[in-house]
């Protein structure tokens, strides 16, 4: 049986999404150029949530958008293949301040093939990553600009985020030992 | 649900499931269609040969764009121009594509069991763009996919294939497909065309074309595939648009939401009207533009490896 610890309950969830709202607002003062797109599953959720936060503090309504990044990723002849779920921008993202919205940091090969992906779509002018939790173990180039919170994991540890969207009672992030 | 089958020969092996799969596959390719930008890198690196040894337009032009839409690099192969008129075996011919690393053989073929054939030899994926009058797996999934777009489902609804049934691989590949899914499949026909034979299928067998029609939610109409018939099987085409033909008159007495499919090349005025064809009614051209998305989303599939499947952020 895996262990299973809980990372963050549903208050600290939304508090860490509260947090980088704030942040996104920080950078971005007024955000009229903002827009969100979140990369399923998972990151989409949030993605819309972080809008709704955003919408109330900037008084204007923020566009969300969802980026699949599956045939974009760099592994496809060697795993099974994944499911490859819709992709919804719809705005054009040339010109935006984009903020990619995923929900675990991991590799951040998933980041890579979402900035590939986002260039079929136009050219944004700035591309910024919020996600919830960093769970370390980079194997690319990347960071973070916004993040929910950093948790060091063990290679072989997995970590799973239920949101209510998804059809479980409350929202929950956990880490799962093998 | 997992994909891990590395060839798609027919439709016959295939769980309801892994149906499913492909057709889910193919919502998010066709998506992929109605971007600006319609290329994806899925398949950048790999090659894919197109081998048809039977002529074909709408399968293989539909093969070649889904390879291009996934930046797979293809080789297009057709007898005329090739060694197989100089004697060479189909073996030989496919051994020496593999021997310049081909990934994928999409093979059409006169012969029925050529693609399993190919699967049996070769490293290569091998798909089935049409054997004999045998199977023609990519035409019933897009048939499926086109059917559940359109009317939600698949499972309880009636659906009547209409026409040449004993020498066409689309009916038999459609009948394993929708069956599975849980459609009452009815053939109609004349009755050297549509044997009672058919009935092992698990579909239902009839000859009188306005009975066949009368409760149908969908009516796929096929060719009379003249190349394909040793000896003519009914007196004259006049007689069978005459009896089998779906007209104006034999249309008002469908359901009134009755939809009208057809995998093409369509006869005008031989199995289906000009203006019937045309109408609001008939799915024939959605059905090209399905079938390119679910031949992305089967090459995409069989593309998998053997790892464990690829989750986002874990």
């Amino acid at each position: 049986m895996p262990e299973t610890t809980v990372l963050l309950d549903a208050i600290a969830i939304q508090r860490a999404l509260t947090r980088i709202a704030h942040e996104i607002v920080e950078r971005n003062e007024a955000g009229d150029d903002v827009v969100l797109v979140g990369i399923p599953v998972g990151g989409d959720h949030l993605a819309a949530r972080l809008a709704k936060i955003l919408a109330g503090i900037w008084n204007h309504p923020v566009p969300v958008g969802i980026l699949d990044t599956t045939l974009h990723r760099d592994d496809l002849d060697q795993r099974v293949a994944p499911t490859v779920h819709p992709t919804d921008i719809p705005f054009d993202v040339t010109g935006k301040t984009v903020v990619l919205v995923d929900d675990v940091l991991f590799s951040g090969r998933t980041t890579r093939a979402a900035m590939d992906a986002l260039n079929d779509f136009g050219r944004p002018r700035k591309i910024q990553l919020a996600v919830l939790i960093d769970r370390g173990h980079r194997e690319l180039p990347i960071r973070a600009d916004f993040v929910g919170k950093n948790t060091p994991t063990a290679l072989e540890e997995k970590i799973s985020l239920q949101l209510t969207e998804a059809g479980v009672p409350q929202d929950e992030a956990l880490l799962l030992k093998p | 649900m997992k994909w891990t089958r590395k060839h798609l020969l027919d439709i016959e092996s295939l769980t309801a499931e892994e149906i499913t799969t492909v057709l889910d596959t193919a919502r998010a390719f066709k998506a992929v269609g109605q971007r600006a930008i319609k290329k994806v890198p899925a398949l950048r690196g790999k090659t894919v040969v197109n081998l048809f040894v039977e002529p074909s337009t709408r399968t293989r032009i539909s093969f070649e764009l889904a390879e291009q839409r996934l930046s797979a690099d293809i080789i297009n192969f057709s007898t005329e121009a090739s060694s197989l008129k100089k004697g060479e075996t189909l073996k030989d011919t496919v051994l020496n594509l593999q021997a310049l690393k081909a990934d994928f053989i999409v093979i059409r073929h006169s012969a029925s069991g050529a693609p399993h054939f190919l699967a049996r030899v070769l490293k290569a994926s091998v798909i089935n763009a049409g054997d004999g009058a045998h199977e023609h797996p990519t035409q019933a999934l897009l048939d499926a996919f086109t059917i559940r777009e359109r009317k939600g489902k698949i499972a309880g609804l009636n659906v009547t294939i209409l026409g040449d049934i004993l020498y066409s691989r689309v009916a038999r590949s459609d009948i394993w497909a929708l069956t599975k899914l849980g459609a009452k499949v009815t053939l109609c026909g004349p009755s050297t065309l549509v044997p009672k034979t058919f009935e092992q299928m698990g579909c239902r067998v009839t000859h009188d074309v306005d009975e066949a029609i009368r409760d149908a939610d969908i009516i796929n109409l096929l060719r009379i595939q003249h190349e394909r018939q040793r000896k003519t099987m009914f007196p004259s085409i006049g007689e069978y648009t005459q009896l089998f033909g779906l007209n104006k008159a034999r249309l008002a007495k469908t359901k009134p939401d009755a939809l009208i499919m057809h995998p093409g090349p369509i006869n005008r005025g031989v199995e289906i009207d000009s203006e019937i064809a045309d109408g609001s009614r008939s799915l024939v051209l959605e059905q090209v533009t399905n079938g390119l998305a679910v031949r992305m989303a089967a090459l995409f599939l069989l593309n998998g490896g053997k790892g464990p499947q690829g989750v986002a952020g874990n």
